[in-house]
């Protein structure tokens, strides 16, 4: 992870466009040794990237600076792609346990990691609770109204919560507290 | 201790639902996600520390590799990202949104909802925002402000939304809105 940032500000430093286009063919060819599905799942990724890609594109050949703009492209997927692998062969439970250590110091303002560790799992538990329930309250709108539910089931939805947050407290507090 | 922490998470999960649910086209064209709107009421109704807590441990989680970031986006490589300033923002937008609250108790709390959202969801987190891109993409700061401008309609909506949904809060639980204590 500390390699990774010293990768990325090197990568910055680079103002040749031909090396940078290097590093960013290298970085994809670390993906594609790692086999074929691990491949076409990282691209997909990268894939996401094409708007901010297509605008910076458009951006450079409208001002005809195409050494500039080869440059960023190739720097701009390189970060990204590099980044990515970390994240890719790197298991969630390792990512929160390093997360958890670095939050260390929150104990000097009276947070325990250990805290830090149960907002964690409670976030990763409720993310698809607070999913469904969205759903479940868009059709219950659309079945009274007819229309499309938009921003008018994130009140109820902010309530729900809330009102879970009261139980959640209360159910911890009982089973001994954080 | 223990309410802290569990609104503080399931705060953080509420902007990731907000950001997964599906996005609301607006007339003019430009696609808005609620992914903002959950920062600035992290802010307006949880206050500055919690508000700004909560938008920390999202932005962590995201990071760590979890896809809640709207459009499913997720891990490290957001951070060589142009969005990468507005990531770094969130936190500082939740804090700034939940001062303003903190800070005015007295005025009212409609006015003090949206007016909180529009300096933290769009002024400060613009900052970060816009200086992130800039660098990035390597292009001048006006350049990149003008690459946002398109975003500010929206989130005007979104901070009149969330200046709305506070004050639903409070009329219908004002010992839960927390940053009015």
């Amino acid at each position: 992870m500390i390699l990774l940032c010293v990768v990325t500000s090197l990568l910055f430093g680079i103002s040749d466009p031909v090396s940078s286009v290097a590093i960013a063919l290298c970085v994809i060819l670390v993906y594609a040794a790692l086999g074929f599905r691990f491949f076409l799942k990282g691209m997909r990724v990268l894939i996401g990237l094409w708007p901010f890609l297509i605008l910076i594109g458009a951006w450079h050949i409208w001002l005809a600076d195409y050494h500039q703009g080869i440059i960023i492209l190739s720097r701009l997927i390189s970060a990204v792609a590099l980044a990515n692998l970390v994240t890719m062969t790197t298991r969630l439970q390792d990512m929160i346990d390093f997360l958890v250590r670095v939050s260390r110091p929150a104990r000097w303002f009276g947070l325990s990691p250990q805290a830090i560790g149960i907002a964690i799992a409670l976030v990763i538990r409720f993310i698809p609770v607070l999913v469904a329930r969205a759903q479940h309250l868009s059709l219950a709108y659309r079945a009274r109204s007819g229309k499309r539910a938009s921003w008018r089931i994130i009140l109820p939805l902010v309530f729900s919560v809330l009102d879970d947050a009261d139980n959640i407290s209360n159910a911890l507090r009982a089973r001994g507290g954080v | 201790m223990e309410r802290s922490i569990v609104l503080v998470a399931l705060f953080a999960a509420l902007i990731a639902a907000l950001g997964l649910i599906p996005k609301i086209m607006l007339t003019s064209g430009v696609p808005i996600t609620a992914q903002s709107l959950g920062i600035m009421l992290c802010g307006t109704v949880l206050g500055a520390k919690r508000g700004g807590a909560a938008a920390l441990l999202f932005v962590l989680l995201t990071l760590a590799g979890l896809p809640l970031l709207a459009g499913g986006r997720g891990g490290l490589g957001l951070l060589a990202s142009p969005t990468v300033g507005f990531i770094i923002g969130f936190p500082l937008a939740a804090f700034a949104a939940g001062w303003i609250m903190e800070r005015f108790q007295r005025q009212n709390i409609l006015v003090m909802g949206i007016l909180a959202s529009i300096v933290g969801g769009i002024i400060v987190l613009y900052i970060p925002g816009v200086l992130g891109m800039s660098a990035v993409l390597g292009k001048s700061l006006s350049d990149a402000l003008v690459l946002m401008l398109p975003f500010i309609t929206g989130d005007l909506i979104k901070a009149a939304l969330a200046g709305f949904i506070t004050q639903a809060i409070y009329r219908a639980r004002p010992h839960l809105l927390l940053s009015r204590h």
